[in-house]
Formats: structure tokens, sequence, C-alpha cells
């Protein structure tokens, strides 16, 4: 593939294989044979039951973890250089604000640490809390949000360096339906008007339907990528897509994917990523 | 609150005194349960009453005011012993922190380093200090009792900081790699701070600890001018003046509450932003 084509794709991946614990007793292969190409612009879903590795893939392509065979490009680079350079923001299931800092310091962070000087930072920091619609907090701490809120505050701290690339590990997994609903909704229109391009990982069916341009449905033992379902609903979504006929038709198609997978065995593990709670 | 935890002490004394065994009293044949007379155990309130009486006979220089000087004086050994003890922790934390052999080969020494009896370390430090020569420093005898005090200050400053740097989420740390942050930004910005609520019992611990260690080193190697000397002296005199050693005590209590207050001073301003059920 030319550079010219690299560049076209916000990510790729080519014949990427992942095991921990490699050459000891206890090593497990997490991930196996993965090819993805991702498009500038698109919104694609990881979607599968535990230990189909589907965050240890998210982790892959932020280079937290380094593949055991294969190559992930990001933005065109390795993704390890794509790393240094900042090209992608992350948002974990928890929001993981640091509570000794205020919700525009929190957003000031990864600016700190490119070097901004300060009222530049800030001045970032309270664009950032316009776009995810929380203003009137720049001075509160993260323990005065909600949930929802504190999710909105790591949205808009992943977006603050302007990454052409959001990677989302169940963002919204602890939050309650409505409240989820409500912030699939606003991280639509965040990465509409940010242009930014999204891997998103999800249990949830209907999220997974609802955000996306591709759901990718993956099954494990080894981790695997078994189907990729497009999802033509629209670029505009709203309250209605979700009662659309469509949005349910695609909804069963990625449920019987998934059937397809299984993943209710006696022996269901937790997903593989280190540290990482995947219920 | 405070105030009336005091005043239960006084009222738990005075009335040991007036119910306990004037002679004391045996236990299976050991000596332990103690004497309630004037000698061993004077009135609260004429403790309190000593404290403005004269020092000696004919002088008009009170008890008071010479306990609050022996008090200052040990006050500037325990805060140099103290500040020192607490650099040494943190310097030694942040290398265990960052290097899992120090941590490995290290720890174990720190642990023994705390059952050496002060008293037998101390005059050795003084043997020490004395003969070093840095340039044209030369070693001031009180150094020696700071020394002590951060001797027993450093270690739980060493061991709360390190569990608070090795216990920071790793989703924390995941955050910072994305970032590709050094392991410094790392330190500085989300370990350290992640840490401050092992930190300050740790600090609380180690400013008393420092006074004890200050107090100790006075007895053990003879420095005059402090509180720990002033009970030595005074102990010397019960006998014929029993209230006067509960003087140099007491004096030595409020300086452990002194030290300890201003960790709490220090707590208040770091954790001032902070949700309640972080703070201990």
């Amino acid at each position: 593939m030319s550079v010219e084509a690299e560049r076209r794709s916000a990510v790729e991946i080519r014949a990427m294989s992942k095991v921990f614990n490699a050459g000891r007793p206890n090593a497990i292969q997490a991930l196996v044979g993965i090819d993805l190409a991702i498009e500038l612009g698109e919104f694609v879903t990881l979607i599968g039951p535990s230990g189909c590795g589907k965050s240890t893939q998210l982790r892959l392509i932020a280079n937290l973890l380094e593949p055991t065979n294969g190559e992930v490009f990001v933005n065109g680079k390795p993704a390890r250089r794509a790393r240094l350079d900042q090209d992608y923001g992350m948002a974990f299931q928890q929001a993981g604000l640091f509570e000794w800092r205020s919700v525009a310091k929190n957003i000031e962070l990864p600016l700190e640490l490119k070097g901004w000087d300060k009222p530049k930072r800030r001045t970032r920091a309270l664009e950032m809390l316009e776009l995810v619609k929380l203003p009137e907090f720049a001075d509160h701490y993260p323990w005065q949000l909600s949930g929802g809120m504190q999710q909105r505050v790591a949205i808009a701290r992943a977006l603050a360096v302007s990454p052409p690339l959001l990677l989302m590990d169940e963002p919204f997994g602890a939050l309650d339906e409505m409240t989820r609903e409500h912030m699939q909704g606003e991280l639509l229109r965040i990465c509409h008007e940010t242009a930014t391009t999204v891997v998103f990982v999800t249990h949830s069916i209907p999220e997974a339907v609802y955000l996306s341009t591709r759901v990718v449905v993956m099954s494990p033992r080894p981790g695997r990528i078994t189907q990729v379902i497009d999802v033509d609903l629209g670029a505009r979504r709203d309250v209605e897509t979700r009662e659309a006929n469509a949005f349910f038709a695609k909804v069963t198609e990625v449920r019987e994917a998934l059937r397809g997978v299984g993943g209710r065995g006696p022996d269901d593990v937790a997903d593989l990523g280190p540290g990482i709670e995947d219920r | 609150m405070f105030a009336l935890a005091l005043l239960l002490v006084a009222v738990v004394w005075e009335l040991y005194k007036w119910l306990g065994p004037e002679d004391g009293g045996t236990v299976f044949g050991l000596n332990i349960i103690p004497r309630a007379d004037d000698r061993a155990m004077p009135h609260v309130w004429q403790m309190f009453a000593r404290f403005a009486q004269p020092e000696r006979r004919g002088s008009d220089h009170p008890v008071f005011l010479a306990v609050v000087a022996g008090a200052w004086f040990s006050l500037r050994l325990a805060l140099t012993g103290f500040v020192l003890g607490t650099l040494v922790g943190l310097a030694l934390a942040i290398l265990m922190a960052r290097f899992r052999v120090v941590e490995r080969g290290l720890l174990p020494y720190l642990v023994v380093s705390q059952t050496v009896p002060l008293i037998a370390l101390a005059p050795l430090v003084v043997s020490w200090g004395g003969k070093l020569q840095l340039g044209g420093f030369e070693w001031p005898r009180w150094l020696s009792a700071s020394v002590m005090g951060a001797f027993l200050a450093f270690f739980p400053v060493a061991v709360g900081t390190l569990k608070g740097l090795t216990t920071t989420p790793p989703a924390s740390l995941e955050l910072m790699d994305s970032y590709a942050a050094s392991w410094r930004q790392t330190l500085f910005k989300v370990r350290f701070p992640a840490a401050v609520p092992y930190l300050i019992p740790a600090m609380k611990l180690a400013a008393t600890s420092s006074v004890v260690g200050v107090v100790v080193a006075e007895l053990s190697t003879g420095l005059s001018g402090g509180i720990g000397r002033l009970i030595i002296e005074y102990a010397r005199q019960a006998t014929g003046d029993p209230p006067k050693v509960f003087t140099a005590v007491i004096g030595a209590a409020v300086l452990g509450m002194l030290m300890a207050g201003l960790v709490a001073l220090l707590d208040r301003r770091l954790m001032r932003n902070r949700p309640r059920e972080a703070v201990e």
C-alpha cells in the first residue's frame, strides 16, 4: 500500500496479533489475525462478548500495548509515533479525572504536558467546556459533578489537543440508561463539530448501532473479527433514529452476528487488557 | 472536643489518685499497680500551680519560663529533624518507587534501622558528627539531636509515601501513557498528588517521632537547653518537689501536639479541594 493511501486512513491494522505472557505457561492468545482500516470521519464500534479482546485492540491502537505480530498505523504513522505526537485522545469507562485538579485544570493536563503556556491553556479549556456544555463548571472539582458530567469533562480533556482520533473504552458503561442516551447524542454532536474519527468499545448493541458508521463484531478465544456491519442510518441521528425500523433492523443484525460468536460459555473470561474491568 | 479529652485525662488521673492504693499493689507477685501517693501522682492542680512558682528557691524565675524556653529549644531541633527526615523519606520513597531493585534491596534495611535502640545510637552520631569535616562547616552539637529526630521521622514518611506512589490507579497511569508523559511528569502530576492522602498520616507520625528522637538524644548525649534535659533535671528533684517534673513532661507533650498540629495545618492546605471521603 502506498504512503498516500496510508495517509487517508485514521487507523490501519495489518495482520496484528497479541499474546500476553508470550513464551510462558500462562500465555494467552488475546487477538489473532486482525486486519482493519478505519477511514477519516468514521465512527467505528468494537463489540463482542467478554474476552474477545476489544479493549486490548483499542490499547494496541493507542500504543499502550505493543502487538506481538503485525503492524498498527494511526494517522498514517506507526502507532508509537502517533502516541508521542498525541494524535489521539482517549476516554475510559471511569472518567478518571484527578480529584485534586479543578475541572478546567483537568482539561488543561494534556496541554500542560505539551508545554502550552497558562493563558492559552485556560482559554482552550474554557472552549472545550463550551463544547461539552459545561461552561459554568470550570472551577468546580470533579467530585462536585455527576457521573455524566464527569464523563463530558473526560471527553473535553481527550479532545483538548484537537486530535484527529478519539479512542473510547466503554465511556458510558457506568452511566444510567437516560444519561447514557443523552451522552450518545452529545458525543455524535461533538464529533461532528470537531470532525473527529472515533473508535469506540462497547457491550451495548443499541449503543453501537446508534453511534456507528460501522460495527466490528468480535469473538473470543482467540479474539478475532468475525464480521463488519455497515450502519447506514445517515449522518444526522436523533431521538427518532432510535425508533426507526431501520434502527431495529440493524440492532437485530448485530445481535444475530453476536449470537453466532457465542460468549455466554461457563469459561467466559474477563477482557484481557491489563487492569481493565470489563463487565 | 480536644479540650474535653484533656479534661477527661485529668479526671481519670484524679479518680485513680482518689481510689487507687497509696502504696501501689502487686498482681501475681509483680509490682505493677501504680502508687497513688502524692509523690508518685501529684494532683493535677499542683502541677499547674507549680508552673507559676519559682524554678529554684529564692529565684524569681518561674518554672513556666524555663519550660517554655526548653520547649522552644527542642521545638527548633525537632522541626529541623522533621524537615530533614521528611525530605530523606520522600527521596527514598521516590527512589524505591522508581526502581524496584532499590525497593527490594533497601526496604529491609530501613525496617532494621528502626530496631536499633536510639539511646545506643545517639552518642555514636555525636562522635561521628564531631569528626566530620566538610570544608569550613563545623558540626554543632544540637545537629546530632536533630539527626536523631530525622532518624525516627524518615521511616514513616518513606514507607507511607512509597505505598502512596505505588498504588496510583492503573487507569491514571494509562492515561498519562496515552499522553506520552515522562516518568517525571507522571510523578509530579499524578503519582505524587495521588499519594498525599498516604503522606499526611505518615507525616503526623514523623512529626511526633521527631520530638521523641530529639528528647531521647538530649537525654543520652547530655545536650543541655532542651525539654529533655529539663525532664532529667527535674526528675532528680522529684523526691522533694514531685509536681516539678510533671511541668516538663507536660511541656514535652505540648511540643508533640504542636508538631502534630503543624501537619494538620498542612493537611488542610493540601486537601482543601478534595472530597471528604479521600481524607484518611
